[in-house]
């Protein structure tokens, strides 16, 4: 480790991993990745879905990580009504823990320098061009210069808070979840199912996504508003309990997913934050992985660019935040007002919805159509349904 | 004050990213709570979706 670099990224997930990555092949010659925990990828708190377009477009596809191929969507109602929704696209569940770790080689073989058990206490102000890093790794503490510090710390995002980013989310804004790695049950593995309920999971969802034949990522995400009364877990214990009561738990994880209107600022001088940090998820589906890759690596690009011109103040970085909100901002306000709308609906609502759809050939059940039922006593939102679900 | 039940916490991090006032660090293996710059709004308590954050002197007693 040297004690100067141009470019630290602070966390290894998909955000952090791609945005040193391509830091250093855009023009960062020192570029630093540290990582909290033991194990980068490790615990996997998500629920390992992306589509096949994202992962083409920012990772590409390789066998190793992918657990199973998704083409098939079902809803299923409070009343128990099932939609089976028809998709062209496909997805993807992914092995994250693999994903994460080959993201990471990913960087080290464009002379990333990847450091775990890396805890950044601090960091301070830009001055003369630099901010320092305070860590600590394995017990000894280190100060570390950079010209551009990115925090990509995750759902927590205590760093860009720290620098004078104000990340913090509304309760009401933030999904409380709980996932279980469930084996011992059968599910069909080419399909994914949603269930909407505010018994089974209030202002949020719960999902059961295949990781092969026989065991599934199951897990649930309430609206913190709703959490005070009963957390996450209980819900999810029910559920598991009474839909698969032969089902053998092999891991119980919790975790944070923000679900926000986008971030109105993302830099500063020598410093950028990506991800779950800034608040980079479809607030809608929850899904941050693709916005993440996408994130990560449109600001390693400005960063690396950023040393390249040896200019690292906030006015160059703006580039950043700039493309982030000309490409996803517009899109992400209207996944939060499709959001807003939709913890409004009752039980009833739902399953209403799904008996709408009892009579239609299955091609015509769209992901369009279902969401046009949805909003039909709020119009105004039509517009967003047809923008957002255009391409799926 | 809130107090984390160690034996409950899963590090995920969720009180922190709901705290107004930053003060809640994530460590590998455990949780710091600056208690100086807590202002007791309860949102990491109601978010926890382990339930392992309690108000101190509001543990149930159970005989």
């Amino acid at each position: 480790m040297k004690r100067e670099y141009d470019v630290v990224v602070i966390g290894a997930g998909p955000a952090g991993s791609m945005a040193a990555r391509y830091a250093a092949e855009t023009g960062a010659n020192k570029v630093l990745l540290l990582e909290r925990d033991r194990e980068i990828g490790v615990p996997v708190r998500c629920g390992e879905a992306i589509s096949e377009s994202s992962l083409k477009k920012f990772v590409g596809v390789n066998s190793q990580w992918i657990a199973s191929i998704i083409n098939e969507v079902r809803f299923v109602s409070p009343a128990g009504y099932v939609v089976d929704a028809y998709t062209p696209a496909r997805g993807f569940i992914l092995h994250r823990r693999l994903f994460d770790h080959y993201l990471a080689l990913q960087a080290a073989s464009s002379g990333v320098e990847v450091i775990t058990k890396a805890n950044v206490e601090f960091v301070d102000e830009y001055k003369d061009g630099f901010r320092h890093v305070f860590v600590d790794i394995f017990n000894e503490k280190y100060t570390i210069k950079s010209r551009i510090v990115i925090a990509a710390d995750g759902v927590e995002s205590r760093i860009a808070r720290q620098v004078g980013i104000d990340t913090t989310v509304k309760l009401k804004d933030m999904e409380s979840c709980v996932q279980m790695l469930v084996g011992n049950i059968n599910v069909k593995i080419n399909r994914i199912e949603f269930y909407l309920s505010t018994d089974l999971a209030p202002g949020g969802y719960l999902w059961v996504f295949p990781k092969d034949e026989n065991s599934a990522n199951i897990g649930l995400g309430i609206s913190g508003d709703f959490s005070n009364s009963k957390h996450a877990i209980k819900y999810l214990q029910e559920f598991v309990k009474t839909k698969y009561p032969d089902a053998s738990i092999l891991t119980t994880v919790a975790g944070g997913v923000p679900c926000t209107k986008p971030l109105e600022k993302i830099v500063d001088d020598g410093f950028m934050v990506i991800g779950d940090a800034a608040r980079q998820v479809n607030p809608m589906t929850g899904g941050g992985i693709a916005l993440s890759l996408a994130a990560g690596k449109m600001a390693g690009e400005v960063a690396g660019l950023a040393i390249k011109e040896k200019n690292t103040t906030a006015d160059f970085l703006m580039k950043y935040q700039k493309e982030w909100m000309k490409t996803y901002g517009a899109e992400q306000k209207r996944y939060y007002r499709l959001k807003e709308f939709i913890r409004t609906l009752k039980n009833k609502d739902f399953d209403d919805i799904a008996l709408n759809l009892k009579d239609l050939s299955p091609e015509k059940i769209t992901l369009t159509k279902i969401f046009t039922l949805a909003v039909r006593k709020k119009p105004a939102l039509l517009v967003d349904v047809v923008r957002v679900f255009a391409n799926i | 004050m809130v107090v984390v039940n160690e034996s409950l916490c899963d590090l995920c991090g969720t009180c922190a990213g709901v705290c107004p006032a930053n003060c809640i660090k994530i460590l590998e293996t455990k949780v710091l709570i600056d208690y100086n710059q807590c202002v007791e709004c309860l949102n990491c308590a109601a978010i926890c979706p382990f339930e392992a954050i309690r108000v101190s002197g509001e543990e149930v007693i159970k005989v």
